[in-house]
């Protein structure tokens, strides 16, 4: 069930109707089952693999809280014939029987996203390789169906079980309370990646009809809608002419691409985004922010902390700190000290810890070599700016120029075509292709399309290009607004005219310059396929 | 000891007043690199192994705050 389908519509205006209807205890139990027809609708077989991750991760983290109350009891019960090495000791074959739980948890259910997301990929690389050595039958690839959102749940439940064997959140007893938490259905499909710990404290309570809370909940959605239908549906055809037929449009055409698909993958997500958390802020729930214009990011590594912030910090407390720290890399960067030196020593850890992370953030956005790539060029850039860092600080010392406007700006734009050259290996989805056009953007010499009309002939019209421009400017002033604070409560003190002249001038905006009707197909968020 | 936790943080941070500062996570002057440095450095110098699970903000906002919890974890030894 599309966010911008009619069928979700009306999805929401029942759930949200018996929701305010029946009494508290009762909201987060409608929800869970709100959440079961929601994925049901998009596939019954995909309701069998998320139970079984909703079963096995709560069973594992009952049983990590088991042995831990065990331990509890009966270091209590022998307090006083113990020595302290003893007490070590309990406490250490306790915590390696909850690792074990961990472990098993792990395995089962990342192993499950493996089998379903990779299989097909490992296959066709095994299949490039005897194709190279030129032996052997191929082999065939198996039809297996990805499970909606199976990458977003399998990463928030292996989240939770991480934070129960790490004692920061307590085990959920109820098992479908537990479940409501895996299947709140609005971040079901795109995120945001929630915490147990910051999810629950909203999501089970009771939550009486709030005549502000549902308007702003609703107002969110309404401006995820223009986001999505108004400037991402629009786009969407201009993209795909120049990456579909990426031979006839090189050169100019490519960067024009670039900055378009760039637009159109903001403005869907966060789009997308906004739908999630304004549904969630209209029955009361309040779900983790994604983002945070990251667009005007000084550089490639605070843009990471701004985009797609959920995903960031899951890869970053789960990934990134337990292979930095882990014994076997500190033996290695004490080694490397011993033999390299304090210069290549000291980085060993974060160099080796920053390249799993995106590699694995690459290939969690999809099973080909683009994404890999994608994410690896990421850490390129990121490292470089790293090592340069020395250097910009004796720029900004001599120069001073670190809070002039032009410098700010130099940087945002910096930030946005750095961020647009490497998405260009998830926009074309072939590594060399992409190397090829981008390379072609020195080569052509076709700069006279930007102005002699040549882009009215891309599946564009005049009108897309302007209703595009209103939605543009709309994005960027809204953006410079939020950094005093929200816009929607900024609005919300202006006299009712006012309000109303705004919210119902979007919402008309939404149902005029939307993109609908013959020619375009209000299309999946690119996030729903992760 | 804590004369030397400063050093380390020093070292990356030259201007930024350590013996004072309490919000080294929550205002971003630490970031995740830096975190796995002083990891790093702590155990270089003083053998002590802090795991993941101790990589929260109440324990790297403040020198004091990690100078603490080195002391906790060599006393767990």
């Amino acid at each position: 069930m599309l966010f911008t389908s009619y069928e979700f519509l009306e999805f929401l205006l029942i759930l949200f109707l018996l929701y305010y209807l029946l009494p508290g205890k009762w909201q987060w139990k409608l929800l869970l089952a709100a959440g079961f027809v929601f994925y049901f609708y998009a596939g019954p077989v995909y309701c069998v693999y998320i139970l079984v991750t909703i079963l096995t991760t709560w069973f594992a983290g009952r049983r990590i809280e088991a042995e831990r109350d065990k331990r509890d009891i009966w270091l209590k019960e022998h307090k006083e014939g113990l020595s302290k090495e003893e007490k070590k000791s309990i406490k250490a074959k306790i915590k390696h029987r909850t690792w074990i739980w961990t472990l098993c948890c792990l395995l089962l259910n990342l192993g499950i996203l493996a089998v379903v997301k990779y299989t097909n990929f490992v296959i066709a690389n095994i299949n490039g390789l005897l194709k190279a050595a030129g032996s052997g039958k191929p082999l065939d690839f198996l039809n297996i169906i990805v499970p909606l959102g199976i990458s977003f749940y399998t990463f928030q439940s292996m989240g939770y079980i991480i934070d129960v064997y790490r004692g920061t959140v307590e085990a959920e007893k109820n098992p479908f309370r537990f479940a409501l938490f895996v299947s709140f259905f609005p971040q079901l499909v795109q995120g945001p990646i929630s915490r147990f710990g910051d999810l629950k404290k909203t999501l089970f309570e009771a939550h009486p009809f709030d005549r502000q809370t549902v308007a702003l909940g609703l107002q969110r959605i309404l401006w995820g809608f223009f986001k999505k239908l108004v400037i991402a549906d629009r786009i969407l055809a201009g993209v795909n002419t120049l990456i579909h037929d990426a031979d006839a449009y090189r050169g100019a055409y490519v960067f024009v691409g670039m900055l378009f698909y760039a637009l159109e993958l903001y403005a869907d997500f966060t789009g997308g985004i906004d739908i999630t958390i304004g549904v969630a802020q209209a029955l009361g729930i309040k779900v983790t922010e994604n983002f945070n214009r990251p667009y005007f990011s000084k550089n490639i590594k605070e843009y990471w902390n701004r985009w797609h912030i959920t995903m960031g910090s899951w890869f970053t407390d789960y990934i990134f700190y337990p292979i930095s720290v882990c014994k076997p890399m500190l033996k290695l960067s004490k080694f490397s000290r011993n033999h390299f030196g304090e210069v290549i020593g000291k980085r060993v850890p974060v160099y080796l810890s920053s390249f799993v992370v995106w590699f694995a953030t690459g290939i969690w956005h999809g099973a080909s070599w683009n994404f890999i790539v994608w994410g690896l060029g990421n850490w390129l850039v990121i490292m470089i700016s790293q090592e340069l860092e020395p250097l910009y600080q004796k720029f900004h010392d001599t120069f001073h120029v670190r809070e002039r406007f032009a410098f700010r700006l130099f940087q945002v734009v910096r930030t946005v075509l750095l961020m647009s050259c490497l998405r260009m290996f998830d926009c074309y989805r072939d590594v060399p292709l992409t190397f090829r056009m981008f390379g072609s953007m020195f080569s052509e010499g076709n700069w006279n399309i930007l102005w002699n009309g040549a882009l009215l002939n891309i599946g564009l019209s005049g009108v897309d290009y302007f209703v595009l421009l209103i939605g543009l400017v709309l994005l960027i002033t809204v953006s410079l607004v939020q950094r005093k604070g929200s816009v929607r409560e900024k609005i919300g003190r202006l006299p009712y005219w006012g309000r109303f002249a705004l919210w119902y001038g979007l919402f008309l905006a939404v149902l005029l310059m939307g993109a609908y009707g013959v020619g375009y197909d209000s299309s999946q968020f690119i996030y729903n396929q992760f | 000891m804590m004369e030397e936790l400063l050093n380390i943080l020093k070292d990356l941070h030259p201007d930024v007043d350590f013996e004072k500062e309490e919000h080294l996570v929550d205002d971003k002057i630490l970031d995740s690199f830096d975190i796995i440095s002083v990891i790093s450095e702590i155990a270089e110098q003083f053998d002590v192994v802090i795991s993941a699970e101790y990589i929260l903000p109440e324990y790297f906002n403040s020198a004091k705050a990690l100078y603490a919890l080195i002391e906790r974890l060599e006393d767990e030894d």
